[in-house]
Order: structure tokens, then C-alpha cells, then sequence
């Protein structure tokens, strides 16, 4: 029986990705298209709202309840038209945006273009303290409604303009060939007029475009969300809602799985990584995710970043034993990282295995003499630097500090050095103040090379935590971007990427896989490239 | 009497301006929290120094002590950064822990004194000598422990209740965590009750109680009981606050969403509101709850008077 329904779930799955058609409700034996599932979340960090949620549980709720121009494909994390009839350019500069007809808000409220050239001014507007703001960074008149410093000037952005009932233009201030893509993010998607006639309420129980709506929300503690009926899109929910339950503690929410008293828990604590076969048999799932985890350097720090800086910086990365990290700490929940993208983009999408070569792999002989020719350790050792508050990076750290001072022969070259909150961690990382390595993980926004590399290496980019600086890097960046060939384009980043390579500007270490648990109820239980869970396509017996 | 409470009252003030002070203090030292706003990247500089503003950051620490003073004696207790208010989040999160409370403290009464009577008047027999044994087990063994253990068991071995409690918490789901945070004081209420008993046994207004001929019961309850519960009160009321504000570990093992969950995520987030705010309610309960406790002692001791 489950492999039948398996079965059947992949024909769905490709029919829905071929054609977008609809699949299930159509007597499918076990299965109840009414029942709700509980599934485990965190409390969102920041207000729900699209434009100021840039973390995975409010990232969760956004995937349920909005619908944006384009949508990345659960699978391949392909970027589709979504709510997008066509998005035309003939410079990579101007874009023409025309919406489809026919989709509405969960109110009732039709989608238009306003409602997307509303919601993009809300969120790069500085008066309303959006996280993500930066991500509106390339429309024109972006620095009038959010200058660096002082009063904005503006309220809306002159690059947008509604053109038509369902049409609007986009002008850039660059070439960006690869814009549409990005349009997937959160932070792109429409708002109704409830959203900004009554914030308070909305925000209280937001009203999406999306296959689910929200029919409670006690902050803090649980979220309920329903299958909306009239939902317009081809993605319709399979299911008749899910209960989000906040969960303090993952180990909670697994016990809480076993009890039968959750249905679905989407990050298997470490601790039970060795059980969870046993546990839950097929029952569980790890797929790469676009997340990835590198060591970073303080290259504002001249001890690092000095001539044959590099070479010590390689042999360092020669010094980790990856393998034996991600198998032992990690139960291969992590793959040892050969480039410093992630496998989800794919061949097309920029992943090359191996890019890295032989400095990311296990070599300690090569790695001590390495070390040796580029000066030696500065000062004679290194600090890694992390926080300790989340995660298993105390676990991981002591590891690789273990590989070093194994590979140096030397019990001192390295040592971990916590921090004890993140928001601690990210501070003192902003004002530069790291004394070595640290820590560096990197969740992609939207599952694009560009996305793995500019934001982190660029000159001056906001996640350049390192400062490393280097023109070769730059101008390749802004070659691809300016490339309207998305082959051309990808093959210039991977040039890029080279770059990064031969100075190793930060160490890769490894790509970070998405795991989830459900129990017996479930079936068709997914995980996207981000690790959320698809939840429109499970499956309630 | 009304003169001891209005000093005692007056005593609070300093004390309580003190606490606020310091907790203000430690929070901040933390460093600046609006940078782990942002994940992994840096907070643009425009919103950074909007939202440091709005939190009222951006002033020397004296003067947002002031503020925030100011504006608690109003009943403003700020806004943690989810853009939830601190009260509206103390309004969800104490009445848990307060039930929570409730029922660890009635076991330790219950349980806990009933133990400790039965073995004081049973001093070095085999009931004794189990309990005591078994007290020394429930001490040593962190309450982590126990509940997890007790968590596996009866939730999903066994499956006789919800391994987690669900987000209203109503009073039989809270039964089981109420048990493991009153396990340790439970033990102790056992154990002094039990000393204070032993020793209070051979005193000389019990002999004469006795030798009035007092049925046994009326002897035990009404005279020794009542002279021995100066010990337990002392330690049920400077509890009644530990339970409060230390439930973070039973909390998280049982999701409860109460004042030691709120108070965890305050210190990960660095949100100065939340974790002052909290705090300060928390030390108001102590204060209080430590002037009951002054206040009992003359009922249960009719020697002790205040003026």
C-alpha cells in the first residue's frame, strides 16, 4: 500500500510539475482531503509580515499563505512563473511585469498590480524598519525611499510604475539579468489593501494569497491555518489544514512524534540522528538543503591577510577532516562541501563538485608544510570563534580544532572560542572585532549562484563579514549579472567563484541537508530546497 | 502589625529598584542586540539605527533605565521585538506558570509534609529509613533527568498522558510537570518537616498536651504540626519564586509556553524588555511572597509578634 501510494505520489508530483495541474481529491483510497495535521514551528523572531521575515519558521507560514510572481519549484527549486503571466526585457534593466489574471486574496479582494508595487514600496520604505528592505536594493529611487542616513525623501520608488490593471514596469538601477528570478523571495509578494488600512489586525491574522488561510493565531504558541477552498492557483492544498505548534526545544517535538501527539517535526534533534531509522523507519527524510556552512576570515586583520596569507588560509582547509566530522557528529545529516555553492542548484544552476580540489580535502602532511611556506599560524595558533546558543556548533568546532592541532602535530594551534548569544556573535562580527576564523553559515534566499556568491564576497556586500576585498572577483560579478544568457551568466560566477577559490577567501566546510520525521498518518511529505516542508502537497489518512 | 507591613512595604522599594537595576545592567552588557535582527548578515545601517531608536538604544543606559522605569509605573512595559507587547506576552505566559506553581506547591504540601510527619513520628523505622533513601535519590538526580525519564515513560511507552502539554495548559495536562519541578523541593519539604517534627516531638508543651489526655490526632495537628511548619513555610515561600522564574528546564521539557520559555528566548533574542520586564514581576513575587511568609510565622508561632 505505501508504495503504491508512493507510487502514485511521484506520478503526481511530476504531472503537477509538468503541467501545474491539480492532483488528488479524486478517491485516492486512504487518504481524507478534510484532515488537518500538526506540524512543528519556532516563533517567528520578527513581525510577520513579508518583507520583515527572514527566518525559516516565518518563512514557513509566508510558503502557506502567499502566492508570488514566481514560485521555486519544490524538487528543483527552479524558479516558475507563479502569479506571473509573462515578465519581458529586452536590456536586463527594464522589465515589463504583466500579472495573470484571475487570482485573488483570501477576502475576496482581487490581485492586481498595485498590489504588488504597494507591497514593494511598504517594505523598501526605511519608516517602516523592514528587515528585508535591502532586497528592493537594485529598483531605481531605492535610495530616496532608504538613504543610509537621514530622512527618506520619498515614499515610493521611481523605478516602479503601474502601467495597467495588471501590468506594472520595473526599472533597475543595473543590468540584472537574473531579477526575475529572484522574485520568488518572500519579501516579493503582493499585499492586500487590509494589510496597510488595518496593520494591527492584519498582523494579528494575516490575509495571504496562498492555498491556506489563517483561522487563528495565538502568538507564541500555535498558528492554525486552513485549506483555503477558493484558492485560484494550480497548487491547491491536499490536506484540510495544518496546526503549527511552537515547540521551545526539538527534542520535544520528537518525543512528541513518537507519542503520536504530532504528526510532522521538520528538524530531527543531532541527539536522535542515530535512532531516527529505527525510530520511524521511512518514515524520515534528509535532503540537501541550500544551506551551507564556511569559515570565514578577518581580512580587515593584517595578520590574515598578508602575502602567503593564502597558503595558510588552504592549509587550514587541508587540516579538516570533513568526512569524518559530518559522519560522526553530524551522522551524515552534512555532506563535506567540494565548492562554495550548494547541490541544489544543480549542474545548470552553477554546483560543480570538486570546484574546491584538493584544498578541500583531507591532506595533513601537505597541510602543515602549506602552512609553513605562507608564514605559519599568525601568532603561532588560531581561534575559531562561534556562538554556542544553537545549533551543534560547540560539537563541530571542537572537531575541527581537533583535526588541526592533529594535522600540526601541535595540541595549541587551535582553539574554539564561544560567544554566547548569536545576537552577541553577529554584534561583535559587525564591528569587526573577530580575532581569527569564524563561524559562517549561509541559508540562500533564492536558489541562485549569484545568491551564493555576491552577497558574501562582493566588495562592501552585507554579508562580507570578512571584508575580503578582490577586483577580479567584482568584475566578474558584474559580468554575469549584466549577462542576459543564463548559461553564459552561470559559467561567469563560476569563473568568479575560481577566484574565490585560489585566494580561499573562506573555507568551505559542508552543505547542510533539511531533515523532517512524520508518523503514519502522513504520505507525500517534501522538503524544498530552503528545508521548509512542502505542506500543500502532504497527504492526511 | 500594619506598622510592620507598611515598613516591610517601604523596605521593597530599594530592594526592588536595586534588582531592576542590575537585571537592566547585565542585559545590556550582553552587547547590542538589533545586529542578530538581521541572521547572518549586517543589518543595513539606516533600519539598524530606526530600530535602535525605537527601542530607545540609541540613549546612554541611565537615561533608558529612567524611561523604562518611568513607563513600568504606567504599566508600559515596552515591546519585545516580534512587535509583541511585554505585557500581552506576561499576560499568556504567567498564568501558566502560575497553574504550573500551583500544583508543584500543592504537592509539596500534600505530599511533602504528609511524608514528613508520617516519618517524624516514625523516626528509625523502616518507613523512615524508605523515604529517606528515596528522598536522597529524588535530591541527587537533576529534574532534567526525571522528566525526560519520566516524560518517555508515561507519554510514550506507556502513552497514559501527552508527552507535551498543549498551548492552553489546563490544569491535568500540568500535572505531570508540576510533579517533576516539585520533585527536589519536595524532598526537602520531607526532610525538614520531618527533623522539625522529631525534634519538636520530645518538647514540653507536646508532654503536656499529651498528658491532658488530647486525643493523638488533635496532639499531632494542632500542637506539634503547627509548631513545626515554621521551617516548611520559609522554604515553601522563598520557592514559590524559584519555581516561578527557574521552570525554564521543566518548561522546555514539557513545551510549556509560560514565564521560563519567555524568559529564554528574551536572553537568546537579548531583548532587554522582555527579560527586565519578566524579571521584575518575578522579583515583586519574591518580595511578596517573602512577606507572607514573615506574616505566617505569627499565626503558626503564637510566641511571635510584631509590632
Amino acid at each position: 500500500m505505501r508504495g503504491a501510494t508512493h507510487v502514485r505520489w511521484a506520478a503526481c508530483a511530476v504531472a503537477v510539475a509538468l503541467a501545474a495541474t491539480a492532483c488528488g481529491g479524486d478517491g485516492d483510497g486512504g487518504s481524507d482531503a478534510g484532515a488537518v495535521l500538526s506540524a512543528s514551528w519556532g516563533d517567528p523572531q520578527n513581525p510577520l509580515e513579508p518583507s520583515n521575515t527572514n527566518e525559516v519558521q516565518g518563512g514557513k507560514v509566508l510558503d502557506m499563505i502567499f502566492r508570488g510572481l514566481k514560485r521555486y519549484d519544490p524538487e528543483t527549486g527552479e524558479a516558475k512563473d507563479m502569479l506571473a503571466e509573462k515578465i519581458e526585457t529586452s536590456d536586463s534593466q527594464n522589465f515589463t511585469v504583466t500579472v495573470r489574471d484571475g487570482w485573488t486574496f483570501s477576502n475576496g479582494e482581487k490581485v492586481t498590480a498595485r498590489s504588488f508595487v504597494d507591497a514593494w514600496n511598504y517594505g523598501a520604505s526605511l519608516r517602516n524598519n523592514q528587515r528585508n528592505a535591502y532586497f528592493f536594493g537594485y529598483i531605481e529611487g531605492y535610495d530616496q525611499v532608504h538613504p543610509d542616513k537621514g530622512e527618506q525623501t520619498a515614499d515610493t520608488m521611481s523605478g516602479l510604475k503601474v502601467t495597467g490593471d495588471l501590468t506594472f514596469t520595473v526599472k533597475l538601477t543595473q543590468k540584472f539579468s537574473t531579477f526575475p528570478d529572484t522574485l520568488g523571495y518572500n519579501a516579493f509578494v503582493p499585499l492586500p489593501r487590509a494589510f496597510f488600512d488595518d496593520h494591527d489586525a492584519w498582523v494579528k491574522k494575516p490575509v495571504g494569497n496562498g492555498p491556506y488561510l489563517v483561522d487563528s493565531y495565538t502568538r507564541g504558541s500555535q498558528m492554525s491555518l486552513r485549506r483555503w477552498d477558493a484558492y485560484p492557483g494550480p497548487d491547491k492544498a491536499q490536506n484540510g489544514g495544518v496546526d503549527l505548534k511552537v515547540y521551545t526545544d526539538v527534542n520535544t517535538a520528537y518525543t512528541d512524534l513518537m507519542a503520536g501527539n504530532l504528526d510532522l517535526a521538520d528538524d530531527i534533534p543531532a541527539a536522535q540522528l542515530k535512532n531516527v531509522r529505527t525510530d520511524l523507519g521511512d518514515r524520515y527524510l534528509n535532503t540537501p538543503a541550500g544551506i551551507t556552512q564556511t569559515l570565514a576570515f578577518p581580512f580587515y586583520d593584517d595578520a590574515w591577510n598578508k602575502p602567503g596569507s593564502e597558503k595558510v588560509r588552504k592549509g587550514l582547509s587541508m587540516a579538516i577532516d570533513r568526512g569524518q566530522i559530518t559522519d560522526t557528529i553530524f551522522q551524515k545529516t552534512r555532506t563535506p562541501a567540494t565548492d562554495w555553492t550548494s547541490p541544489v542548484l544543480g549542474e545548470d544552476g552553477g554546483y560543480q563538485e570538486g570546484l574546491c580540489g584538493d584544498a578541500c580535502e583531507y591532506k595533513p602532511d601537505e597541510a602543515k608544510k602549506l602552512i609553513e611556506e605562507g608564514g605559519g599560524l599568525p601568532g603561532g595558533k588560531v581561534t575559531i570563534t562561534f556562538n554556542a546558543d544553537t545549533g551543534s556548533h560547540r560539537e563541530w568546532v571542537n572537531a575541527v580544532c581537533n583535526s588541526i592541532n592533529n594535522a600540526l602535530d601541535d595540541e595549541r594551534a587551535c582553539t574554539a572560542a564561544p560567544v554566547g548569544t548569536f545576537a552577541d556573535f553577529r554584534s561583535e562580527i559587525t564591528e569587526r572585532k573577530m580575532p581569527g576564523p569564524f563561524r559562517s553559515g549561509w541559508q540562500m534566499d533564492y536558489p541562485l549562484i549569484q545568491n551564493f556568491l555576491q552577497p558574501l564576497y562582493y566588495t562592501g556586500a552585507s554579508s562580507n563579514d570578512g571584508d575580503w576585498s578582490n577586483q577580479e572577483f567584482d568584475d566578474l560579478v558584474d559580468r554575469a549579472n549584466r549577462e542576459t544568457d543564463t548559461a553564459k551568466a552561470v559559467g561567469l560566477f563560476q569563473q568568479a567563484e575560481k577566484v574565490v577559490r585560489d585566494d580561499m577567501a573562506a573555507i568551505p566546510l559542508w552543505y547542510q541537508n533539511g531533515s523532517a520525521g512524520w508518523s503514519a498518518r502522513l504520505s507525500g511529505v517534501k522538503l524544498n530546497p530552503f528545508s521548509v516542508p512542502v505542506y500543500e502537497q502532504i497527504k492526511v489518512s | 502589625m500594619g506598622r510592620y507591613v507598611v515598613r516591610r512595604l517601604l523596605q521593597m522599594i530599594p530592594v526592588f529598584i536595586g534588582a531592576t537595576l542590575l537585571i537592566f545592567l547585565m542585559v545590556n552588557v550582553m552587547g547590542d542586540p538589533i545586529a542578530g535582527l538581521c541572521g547572518e548578515r549586517r543589518c543595513d545601517p539606516a533600519t539598524a539605527a530606526r530600530l535602535e531608536h525605537e527601542f530607545g538604544l540609541d540613549e546612554p543606559v541611565w537615561q533608558q533605565y529612567l524611561t523604562y522605569m518611568g513607563n513600568v509605573f504606567t504599566g508600559d512595559f515596552g515591546t519585545a521585538f516580534n512587535g509583541q507587547e511585554v505585557t500581552e506576552l506576561m499576560s499568556t505566559a504567567f498564568p501558566v506558570t502560575i497553574r504550573l506553581t500551583l500544583i508543584a506547591i500543592l504537592f509539596e504540601v500534600v505530599i511533602g509534609v504528609t511524608l514528613g510527619v508520617v516519618t517524624g513520628l516514625r523516626r528509625g523505622r523502616p518507613v523512615d529509613t524508605g523515604v529517606l533513601l528515596f528522598t536522597l535519590v529524588v535530591i541527587s538526580v537533576p529534574t532534567f533527568v526525571t522528566g525526560l525519564l519520566l516524560q518517555l515513560l508515561l507519554g510514550v511507552k506507556w502513552g497514559w498522558i501527552r508527552p507535551s502539554v498543549s498551548s492552553e495548559a489546563p490544569f491535568d495536562e500540568l500535572i505531570l510537570p508540576g510533579l517533576v519541578l516539585a520533585s527536589v523541593s519536595l524532598a526537602y519539604v520531607t526532610r525538614l518537616t520531618r527533623t522539625s517534627i522529631a525534634e519538636n516531638r520530645r518538647s514540653d508543651y507536646v508532654r503536656t498536651a499529651v498528658a491532658k489526655g488530647l486525643p493523638r490526632h488533635r496532639v499531632v495537628v494542632r500542637h506539634l504540626l503547627r509548631n513545626s511548619l515554621i521551617p516548611v513555610v520559609t522554604f515553601i515561600g522563598a520557592d514559590i519564586g524559584f519555581l516561578m522564574g527557574g521552570a525554564i528546564v521543566t518548561e522546555r521539557i514539557f513545551n510549556i509556553h509560560g514565564v521560563g520559555y519567555q524568559l529564554y528566548q528574551g536572553i537568546l533574542r537579548q531583548n532587554t524588555q522582555t527579560v527586565v520586564g519578566f524579571v521584575t514581576v518575578l522579583v515583586l513575587v519574591f518580595l511578596v511572597a517573602n512577606l507572607v511568609v514573615d506574616l505566617l510565622y505569627a499565626v503558626l508561632d503564637p510566641r511571635i509578634r510584631y509590632a
